[in-house]
């Protein structure tokens, strides 16, 4: 596997070429090209905002299908805190654990569970780090990849903890094997997600070598399997559930940070608001603050692109879950933690550069520079490009040319025209 | 023009708290795709930022110049406010002549002046009361 992977993928047939998705991009990384909006994966940090905008449907994540279950002689599913606050009226997380072995699962382990370790070592490293303070949330992987590629002063705060799903995962087929005796392979450890940026995580993983998860499933297309079997399951409800209130916080904004039991934290959520305090941050505004939780989608996991259910009210569903449940039910006490620190150095990718060597970049930036001010600044993206500035920079990078600025394409063609009228007029 | 040197040039708006900053950020995106050792722009965008409120806070706006060439960085921060009366007691840290209604937004604590030479590797303050201060600060690229 590359170094860059994206689990966003064009249905070209549905691909009107309009601006919508260049418009919204955080990280610029769309063009449209030949009437098709073609993804630069470098640039990609999987946040999902392009599938959320296109009008016709033409983005798509990619994920497993429920068939992945058959390449396993037993398989785990790991349920994300998010999928419970897709229900109407659910009261108990059992009846979807339940459901879920019922789908064909063997067994269920939460993620939430993992989550509640993940805090605990977090409680542990922000007390013992403050020279890291703010200590950045590393749970949400394209924010991860967005500090990686755009904010290298800020890749020191991150926490070195991986997400839960992956200490899920790890946890989960040790508990399988010791249980059926299998070799590992023959387990297959089935995460339902709520965002295409598990998926590249899973693929491309940053801070671990490698992710234990055999297969990504959506919550969107694991829903409607699930409803017919919680309706038949309640009466036979097993008691899976292993986590408290601090796991399932983590579905949404505010629940990672609010499990440090500090107040000294903040928790924002939505890519742009992300990136706003990535910037403040860099510019070392916050420094008193003892933690920093972010979330690229609006609302946190419960926003996920892949879920089904408005993601505020899904937010409400989880509180209203979380209010009987103790604290927390899993504890670092039971060596449960080992391993889920970061093996792996997190280092800057420059993928944004504009030259090999700083010579060449100043050269290249004064040629960006040239080319803005002969443009419109209509940023209107006719050229295929989110902004004029952007096609500058694409010019310079020598994947576009200024003729594929309509304005100054037009201003070429009345000259032509004027030249051949003058031609003309002469004979 | 030097071929290896860009210039950047920001106009800094009086009186404007919800743009202050903004060109210091304009310069730190660009550093970075410039390939700027990150702990470089970093540098350069603390000392710039802290320059460019000091020019909303203190003066009536001013100008921002950023010349970089492959050796160094050098910003220029012109403003035509009333100067500073005493350049020493000003580069003493904690000391500010920020009103109170500045302070209340959580600026001037008298950090300006002393984090931008922290920040930087030369700093130079030229000061005439009733004309104006021109702050030069140098940050090396290595």
């Amino acid at each position: 596997m590359g170094k860059f992977f994206t689990s966003v993928h064009l249905k070209e047939d549905l691909c009107m070429g309009c601006i919508n998705c260049i418009k919204r991009c955080p990280t610029q990384a769309i063009r449209v090209r030949n009437g098709k909006a073609v993804i630069t994966k470098e640039f990609c940090i999987d946040c999902g905002e392009c599938i959320r905008i296109c009008p016709h449907h033409a983005k798509e994540a990619t994920y497993d299908s429920p068939e992945i279950m058959k390449r396993f002689e037993y398989t785990v599913a790991l349920p994300a805190p998010s999928l419970y606050g897709q229900f109407n009226n659910l009261d108990d997380v059992n009846i979807v654990l339940t459901a879920l072995k019922r789908m064909g699962f063997d067994d269920v382990y939460e993620v939430s569970g993992g989550a509640e370790l993940v805090s605990e070592l977090s409680r542990s490293y922000v007390s013992e780090h403050k020279e890291k303070w703010p200590v950045i949330s590393t749970a949400c992987p394209s924010v991860v990849r967005l500090i990686q590629v755009r904010f290298p002063n800020l890749i020191e705060h991150l926490l070195p903890v991986c997400a839960p799903v992956d200490l899920a995962a790890s946890l989960a087929r040790e508990k399988a094997m010791a249980m059926t005796g299998l070799p590992k392979e023959k387990i297959g450890i089935i995460f339902i997600s709520p965002c295409p940026a598990k998926m590249t995580a899973v693929k491309a993983p940053i801070g671990i070598d490698h992710s234990e998860i055999d297969g990504v499933l959506a919550i969107k297309e694991v829903y409607p399997i699930l409803l017919p079997h919680m309706k038949n399951c309640v009466d036979n409800v097993e008691e899976l559930s292993i986590s408290g209130r601090i796991g399932i916080g983590w579905g949404s904004t505010g629940g990672e940070a609010g499990s440090l039991l500090s107040d000294n934290y903040l928790a924002a959520d939505g890519i742009e608001n992300v990136i706003k305090v990535l910037e403040d941050l860099e510019d070392q505004k916050f420094d008193q603050l003892e933690f920093i939780e972010l979330n690229a989608c609006a609302g946190g996991c419960v926003g996920g692109v892949l879920t089904v259910e408005n993601p505020y009210l899904a937010k409400v569903k989880l509180k209203r879950l979380r209010k009987y449940l103790p604290v927390a039910c899993n504890h670092l006490a039971d060596g449960n933690g080992e391993g889920a620190f970061w093996t792996d150095e997190v280092k800057y990718e420059p993928v944004f550069k504009l030259g090999n060597d700083m010579k060449e970049s100043i050269a290249n930036m004064s040629r960006v520079e040239e080319l803005c001010n002969l443009f419109p600044k209509l940023d209107c993206g006719s050229c295929g490009a989110p902004t004029c500035k952007a096609l500058a920079e694409d010019i310079v990078r020598g994947v576009a040319k200024e003729q594929d600025c309509i304005h100054i394409l037009r201003d070429y063609i009345h000259r032509l025209s004027d030249e051949l009228l003058k031609l003309d007029t002469k004979k | 023009m030097n071929n290896d040197t860009i210039v950047m040039s920001y106009v800094v708006p009086a009186d404007d708290f919800t743009r202050a900053g903004e060109a210091s950020s304009n310069v730190k995106g660009k550093l970075k795709k410039m390939g700027v050792p990150p702990e470089i722009v970093r540098k350069v965008a603390i000392a710039m930022y802290e320059g460019e409120i000091n020019m909303v806070i203190h003066a009536t706006g001013g100008t921002i110049d950023v010349t970089v060439s492959p050796e160094e960085i050098l910003m220029v921060l012109k403003d035509q406010g009333p100067g500073i009366e005493n350049i020493d007691l000003a580069m003493q840290a904690g000391y500010s002549t920020a009103p109170d209604n500045i302070r209340s937004l959580g600026f001037g604590a008298g950090m300006g002046l002393p984090n931008m030479k922290r920040y930087t590797d030369e700093m130079e303050i030229e000061s005439k009361l009733g004309v104006g201060t021109t702050v030069t600060m140098k940050v090396k690229m290595v």
